[in-house]
């Protein structure tokens, strides 16, 4: 698999570390809402199809991406800075 | 008579000989030969013993398909099993062997084992080594008593186990276009995409280019076609953009259009010039593929049809035409389709003698008539062998009456006499790495085959693999996939027309049964046990594949796989693509582990070493890894043990002074306006309230509440901090931390460098630390208003400048000097003469780990990914103020149990080491099993306390102090009674190291 580092530009996955589902939120820090915690912790899903992971460019420029990837054919649609993506998510 | 040299033919070198081993026995061959033919060519054709019954086997394929023909090339030491015959090029002085018989190849007391056949069939393994519940056989008792036998009886060749003196290489490729095999169809459509200027690989896993083209008795351009192959590939070969790599087996298709490779470079080559690799693997990365693999032949199953002598007829054929070997004296041919004809017409010209040519259909086409009257063969249409005879080797066969459209044999049977049957059950298209790089295949009719899926990466298929039979349309359909734009001409081609349907004929299976009749002959499993599995339940084809075996061996089966789809099928009452097929798994053909790795054998893992660990060597040091450090584990003097050593050392700390390197702890430079506020949310315990130039310890936990990393963090300025982490886990805080700045909390101004190699550091511990210093240390005083406890002060040693922080993890009064990386030695060595009036002592990790137990300071050992900060005592440092990563999950009920295990410390009661990882228990030789109610994390002799101490996590923890118990080793029968402390076990309120 390639990954097309914003970066770094296209690189093996081999330089990549996946850090996990990048669709979860989480919880407001203060909140003691142990469901939602719970699940933000615990729960994932596994969706055929479209899904968004982070995944960590460690053997390159040491961000994290999120990546849009199909589950089924490991076909990459996008690839973009994590921090871009949740900051302008949580604006 | 059997098998022999032809007088003429073949692209064999017959002027020169080559004189090689098989069993011990000189044999010689020519150039251009592979084992097989040249073992055929003397007459051999018993080549091995079969997996489970041992049965004798030959040939029966011409290449990477062969089931049957596996041998161990020996060299040297150095053994290498399962090599196919049909592919392994012979040379001067090459010694090889057959697999899988006992004592020899003639004589296999092991073929018993096809009397005890019922017992070897279907699910043997998981039918008769379930023990019974009870008794000295239970479980899987009565496995492991037989399996030395079984081992011995069943399976394919030995691996050596002397070290691989070859060398290997790896190589990485890139093109436009990959064109895997070159055939007429790989040749065309390379051609095509090489005339676009795209660059273009093309592999082969054969030694020369031309596939089927090498062995057709068709004429290309009025010219022989292996001659009309060799110059085109000679031809794309020049071209810059083209690389053409032969005896290259593509063997995996991965996502992103990455293929995988195996180059045989020299291991074919008597001499091998020093330093050439036996063999290369490539990873090939390409825009597009061009899936030009061809297709295999399908044997019929039918009794007896894996006696040696029997193979597939267009084996017989590439025997014939490729390496002028007559596979037997009277061939006959066995078939459900026409491209027998074209092989008996192929076979026929090369001067072989087919004597007959029997077909399952009713009827066949003219030209198919013809082929049979020019060859001078027998025409037995309507007809099915039902049986084959003589011993080790064929003599003749059966033949009945066979009515394709019922299956059923009827009438009188026929004996013929043959020496070589060929075999035909249709073909099956190579879609391996297509089903690899995830596609379904999709069943054809017509062909009575599984074709190409509909492409989910960029590829394409073509000739043959694309179900193209016949050699024109495989060229026009292979031009235009190898350029849409393709204005190629294509060369002439004359052929007989033969009609590429086959009758949808797989087994032959007669009402009385007197021999098996194999499916997948490399695991031996047969018509019948694919039957069975299906009355024991096994229906889907992936139950069916696992309890049969079918198709798991070597070969993937290559040759199995359909024949064995159908039976089940037919089984079933359903149709074949109603059965569905399983899914190819890499590698395609088997690929040598040396291949694999490359030069990436041996230790292969980066070692650490800090500024200081010359010193330590020189100075008696010996030392231990420590993840990818190397650290001082003590420094021995004369004939110490560890336990002296390290005892003397610690006793020194505690008496006066030593030294300790710790450069290996992880160190994160953390900047930015939000700094603090980035740490107050990572630690347990508040930052920003840290005031500038002091130090605090903290804790940080996993987002779950349990503990995961501790260490002090400096402050150097009002948006600076320096984070130390523990040597083990300074990767994965950084990660951690990186992790929350990028994804979390993006709007934290606060930026993160790894600063680990950037500081040497030495602890310098004991009573007489500060004066130590007070020795050597300009530009700043270090009494204890100036440097109190946490306290950070900067200043210079020697004329270097130094960082140093006051904070103790021994216990006594200590202080950590920090330097640039480059002045570790100078400042150690300057600290050294300053400690000199003071005996100061350089220690050990083990003399380090010796103080902190005693102080029941905790590290990774009890930090270990399931303890939380109530466990290890630490819960004062959670605060209530502010939320933190694992503030929300710290407190949740399970987390509190008071069954948890939680830290204590351990004394022995009778003089004895405790040993790490020892059982918590009440009786050390319980009569009935008892639980363990805790374990041993980290254990030494105390010498501040002069008894034999450890840490252990215990149940009810705080509530057993004062107990006794035993800290069990079962593994090294040691039983030591202890007393259950308080893990603060030395100086409890610390008035040493706030002195
Ligand atoms: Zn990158």
């Amino acid at each position: 698999m390639i990954i097309r580092c914003p970066y770094c530009g296209p690189r093996d996955v081999i330089e990549f570390t996946y850090q996990g589902d990048a669709t979860r939120r989480r919880p407001d820090p203060a909140s003691s809402d142990q469901d939602a915690w719970n699940s933000y912790i615990y729960d994932r899903t596994n969706p055929g199809g479209s899904h968004r992971e982070f995944w960590l460019h460690g053997g390159g420029c040491r961000q994290h991406l999120v990546i849009t990837r199909d589950m089924t054919t490991h076909a990459i649609s996008s690839v973009a800075f994590a921090r871009s993506i949740v900051a302008g998510e949580s604006s | 008579m059997t098998s022999s040299r032809l007088s003429k033919g073949g692209r064999i070198d017959r002027s020169r000989s080559i004189r090689f081993l098989f069993d011990g026995k000189a044999y010689s061959g020519h150039p251009g030969d592979t084992l097989a033919s040249a073992l055929l060519a003397n007459g051999i054709t018993l080549f091995g013993r079969s997996f489970k019954y041992h049965r004798p086997r030959g040939v029966f394929a011409a290449g990477s398909d062969e089931p049957n023909a596996l041998v161990t090339v020996l060299s040297g030491d150095v053994r290498e099993p399962n090599v196919r015959a049909t592919e392994l090029e012979i040379f001067d002085g090459l010694v090889t062997r057959s697999q899988n018989r006992f004592p020899s190849l003639e004589h296999d007391f092991l073929a018993v084992n096809q009397l005890a056949g019922p017992l070897f069939s279907a699910g043997f393994y998981y039918k008769t080594f379930m023990g019974p519940a009870i008794g000295p056989l239970r479980g899987t008792r009565f496995w492991m008593f037989c399996e030395k036998f079984i081992r011995r009886a069943a399976g394919l060749g030995k691996a050596g186990t002397s070290p691989d003196p070859e060398r290997y290489e790896r190589m990485n490729a890139f093109c436009d276009i990959l064109v895997v095999g070159s055939g007429p169809g790989g040749l065309i459509a390379a051609e095509a995409a090489a005339a676009t200027g795209a660059r273009v690989i093309i592999a082969e896993e054969r030694p020369l280019a031309g596939g089927s083209l090498l062995a057709s008795g068709e004429m290309i351009d009025g010219r022989n076609p292996a001659v009309w192959a060799r110059e085109k590939a000679e031809a794309l070969a020049s071209l810059p953009n083209v690389r053409f790599l032969t005896r290259t087996s593509v063997w995996g298709y991965y996502d992103g259009n990455v293929l995988t490779a195996v180059e045989h470079v020299s291991d074919y080559k008597p001499n091998r010039t020093k330093g050439l690799a036996r063999q290369r693997h490539w990873v090939i990365r390409t825009g597009r593929v061009i899936l030009a693999t061809g297709a295999f032949e399908r044997p019929m199953v039918f009794p007896g049809n894996d006696r040696p002598g029997v193979m597939l007829a267009d084996a017989m054929r590439r025997y014939a035409i490729e390496y002028g070997v007559a596979t037997g004296s009277a061939v006959t041919l066995f078939t459900n389709n026409d491209s027998a004809y074209d092989a008996a017409r192929a076979l026929s010209i090369g001067g072989v003698n087919v004597v007959a040519i029997v077909d399952v259909r009713p009827d066949i086409s003219g030209t198919c008539r013809d082929i049979a009257s020019v060859a001078g063969a027998e025409l037995l249409l309507g007809h099915a062998v039902t049986a084959t005879h003589a011993g080790k080797t064929l003599s003749s066969i059966t033949v009945q009456h066979f009515n394709a459209e019922t299956g059923r044999v009827s009438g009188a049977p026929r004996e013929i006499r043959t020496d070589s049957l060929g075999v035909s059950g249709g073909w099956s298209p190579a879609i391996h790495l297509a089903s690899q790089a995830g596609g379904k295949p999709e069943w054809d009719e017509d062909l009575q085959a599984f074709l190409p899926p509909e492409p989910n990466q960029n590829w394409v298929m073509t000739g043959s693999a694309a179900g193209y039979m016949d050699t024109i349309s495989v060229m026009s359909d292979a031009a235009t996939k190898g350029s849409a734009k393709s204005r190629l001409v294509l060369p002439a081609v004359e052929a007989p027309m033969l009609d590429s349907s086959p009758a949808p004929v797989f087994e032959i299976e007669p009402a009385i049964k007197s021999q098996k009749a194999f499916v997948d002959f490399q695991h031996d499993v047969t018509a019948d046990d694919i039957r069975l599995a299906y009355r024991e339940g096994f229906h889907s084809v992936e139950h069916l594949k696992r309890y049969t075996t079918l198709g798991m061996a070597t070969d993937q089966g290559k040759t199995s796989n359909v024949p064995g789809l159908a039976i089940m099928a037919d089984v079933r009452g359903i149709s074949i693509p109603q059965a569905g097929t399983t899914r190819f798994r890499p590698p395609f053909t088997p690929v040598s582990l040396g291949a694999l790795a490359a030069e990436r054998h041996g230790d292969l893992r980066p070692h650490r070493l800090t500024p200081m660990h010359d010193w330590h060597l020189a100075n008696g040091a010996k030392t231990y890894e420590a993840g990818l450090w190397h650290r001082p584990m003590i420094y021995s003097s004369h004939g110490e043990t560890i336990e002296q050593a390290y005892t003397r050392e610690a006793k020194a700390v505690r008496d006066s002074v030593g030294i300790v390197d710790v450069s290996t702890l992880g160190k994160i430079d953390i900047q930015g306006p939000d700094a603090a506020e980035f740490l107050d949310r990572v630690y347990t315990n508040m930052f920003s309230t840290l005031p500038v130039g002091k130090a605090r310890y903290g804790l940080m936990l996993r987002e779950d509440g349990i503990a995961f990393d501790d260490g002090t963090t400096w402050r150097l300025g009002e948006t600076q901090f320096l984070m130390t982490t523990t040597t083990a886990n300074a990767g994965p805080v950084m990660q951690h931390l990186e992790y929350y700045l990028d994804c979390v909390w993006p709007e934290l101004r606060v930026h993160l460098t790894s600063v680990t190699d950037v500081w040497a550091g030495s602890a310098v511990s004991g009573p007489k630390a500060r004066a130590v210093l007070e020795g050597c240390v300009t530009g700043t005083k270090v009494d204890n208003d100036t440097l109190p406890f946490m306290g950070i002060v900067r200043g210079k040693i020697a004329d270097v400048p130094v960082m140093i922080c006051r904070l103790s993890f021994s216990g006594e009064l200590a202080y950590e000097v920090y330097c640039g990386a480059g002045y570790g030695v100078h400042i150690w060595e300057a600290l050294l003469a300053a400690g000199k009036p003071f005996a100061i002592l350089p220690y050990g990790l083990e003399a380090l780990g010796t103080l902190r137990i005693e102080k029941g300071h905790v590290t990774g050992a009890e930090i270990d990914g399931r303890t939380t900060a109530h466990d290890l005592h630490l819960d004062w440092m959670l605060s209530k103020k502010k939320p933190f990563i694992g503030s929300a999950m710290v407190h949740r009920e399970g987390l509190k149990n008071e069954n948890r295990l939680s830290l204590v410390g351990l004394i022995s009661l009778d003089n004895q080491s405790i040993n790490g990882g020892s059982h918590i228990v009440t009786d050390p030789r319980p009569r009935e099993p008892a639980d363990s109610f805790g374990h041993v994390t980290a254990a030494c002799y105390s010498p501040a306390l002069g008894k034999y101490i450890a840490l252990a996590l215990v149940k009810h923890g705080t509530s057993m102090i004062g107990n006794r118990a035993f800290a069990t080793d079962l593994l090294r029968d040691k039983h030591c009674a202890v007393e259950i402390v308080s893990h603060h076990m030395f100086d409890a309120e610390g008035s040493r190291m706030h002195g």
